[in-house]
């Protein structure tokens, strides 16, 4: 007995030394360097067993994604709010629904959404299946009528042939929901220069966004990686970082999923790729631009009990907080918009 | 089960009722998904990521809030109640393992 106590104490300290060896590696900021290799994005994005991806479904789904006719007053699509010409969202602090009434929160931008562990600012939705239908039923978004809906996607003989192509027979809800999950799955950002960097391309990087990178990880200077993980850059987490809120009706972000005391005011870690693209910033949409949000993180926060234990008050020259903006920058992806789909008239 | 660490000595267990198990917390993971243990038994929960963890459960079996701590703490929950307890970390929604708590 004495013997196996002895081996299974052995063993698990030489699973946990492994471990941490490879979760606290330093870098060698070297372009293409082996260290930096986990930053790099999945070649492949897990998909549910029961909508696998095809071109079919994609399509189907790229055109229902654009189709303002499907609000209830046809003159509202997803695309509306997550507009590829503005990173995939709206430009806005806040989302304008149904009859241009504002929203509590600012749109999310949609890359790399799939990579998500739950979807949504609070992530009340698990999947991207479970969440399309979401802001269509919002009598305060798209207000949907559903069986309306589903009325007008079949009086089109186009529509209908690209259901049957895609699923089967017939428009159902779930199958509007898939197809549009099957679509916001191909919206990936994984092409910037950071990436070519990543790669081996010395010259993708300015110098000052090499050392933007550095401070950017570092966490004893910006500590933006202890939440904007590798290689999404996002740990799929819920933090409340400091934002200043409405004291009569405050959001409670997570909260309101979870009742842990943690989570008042706790909003997801978005990812950081493409981030450019998509101003203003943070859950309120309270961040005109990444100089704002870095003038946020430079706050001191040790009086703030409400904040994520993750935050630490940290200091940046002028210079300093440049360069993470010029780093932030090169995560900006170079794949080309879709083009547009034609839709059923 | 390989990263289970039976903290108490096996030849002590045999002499008493309850066990004391530690569980890790390590690359935003729970070290088991599912352990069986018996009434009266105590998890440790330990933090061996360099980030913050926030181990809670909201079952109706058991419900507790372990609140945020840092890289080598480690904060116990006695399971006093039959049932399945789900336990996640608050920080981290993909952290997800299952107390069994036997008679």
């Amino acid at each position: 007995m004495k013997a196996a106590v002895c081996f299974l104490i052995v063993t698990t300290g030489a699973l946990l030394v492994r471990f941490a060896v490879a979760s606290e590696q330093q870098y060698n900021f070297k372009a293409g360097d082996v260290s930096l290799q986990h930053w790099l994005m999945p070649v492949r994005m897990d998909e549910p067993k029961d909508n696998k991806q095809t071109a079919q479904r994609i399509a189907l789904g790229k055109m229902l994604f654009f189709d303002p006719r499907l609000g209830r007053n046809k003159n509202i699509s997803c695309a509306t709010c997550h507009n590829p010409l503005l990173g995939w969202s709206d430009g806005l602090p806040v989302g304008q629904g149904h009859q241009g009434v504002p929203l509590p929160r600012a749109t999310p931008a949609l890359y790399n959404t799939g990579f998500n562990v739950l979807q949504m600012w609070d992530g009340r939705k698990r999947s991207l299946e479970d969440q399309a239908l979401a802001p269509m039923a919002a009598d305060t978004e798209m207000n949907v009528d559903f069986d309306q809906m589903i009325s007008f996607i079949n009086s089109f003989p186009e529509y209908r042939a690209a259901f049957k192509t895609a699923y089967s027979e017939g428009v159902t809800k779930e199958k509007i929901a898939k197809a549009l999950a099957s679509f916001e799955r191909t919206i990936v950002s994984d092409n910037s220069p950071f990436d070519d960097w990543i790669k081996g391309d010395a010259s993708a990087l300015t110098g000052d966004q090499i050392a933007g990178f550095k401070l950017f990880v570092d966490a004893e200077k910006g500590n933006c990686a202890v939440c904007h993980n590798p290689p999404n850059f996002t740990d799929n987490g819920f933090h409340n970082i400091g934002l200043k809120v409405a004291r009569e009706k405050p959001d409670l972000g997570r909260y309101h999923i979870r009742k842990v005391a943690v989570l008042k005011g706790a909003f997801k870690t978005p990812s950081l790729r493409s981030i450019a693209k998509s101003a203003p910033f943070f859950h309120d949409g309270t961040a005109k631009n990444l100089a704002q949000v870095m003038d946020h993180y430079l706050q001191d926060f040790t009086h703030n009990k409400g904040v994520s234990p993750a935050l630490k008050t940290i200091k940046l020259t002028a210079q300093e907080k440049q360069q993470i903006i010029a780093f932030l920058h090169s995560l900006s992806d170079r794949n080309e918009i879709p083009t547009l789909p034609v839709l059923p008239q | 089960m390989r990263f289970l660490i039976l903290i108490s000595s096996f030849l002590i267990s045999t002499l008493c009722a309850a066990q004391e198990y530690e569980v890790e917390q390590k690359n935003k993971m729970f070290s088991v998904k599912e352990i069986t243990l018996k009434k009266g038994d105590t998890v440790h929960f330990k933090n061996s990521d360099k980030i913050f963890h926030n181990v809670f459960s909201l079952s109706d079996t058991q419900f507790f809030d372990l609140g945020s701590y840092p890289k080598g703490e480690s904060r116990a929950v006695k399971f006093e109640t039959p049932g399945k307890v789900e336990v996640e970390c608050a920080i981290h929604p993909q952290m997800y393992m299952v107390i069994d708590v036997k008679e």
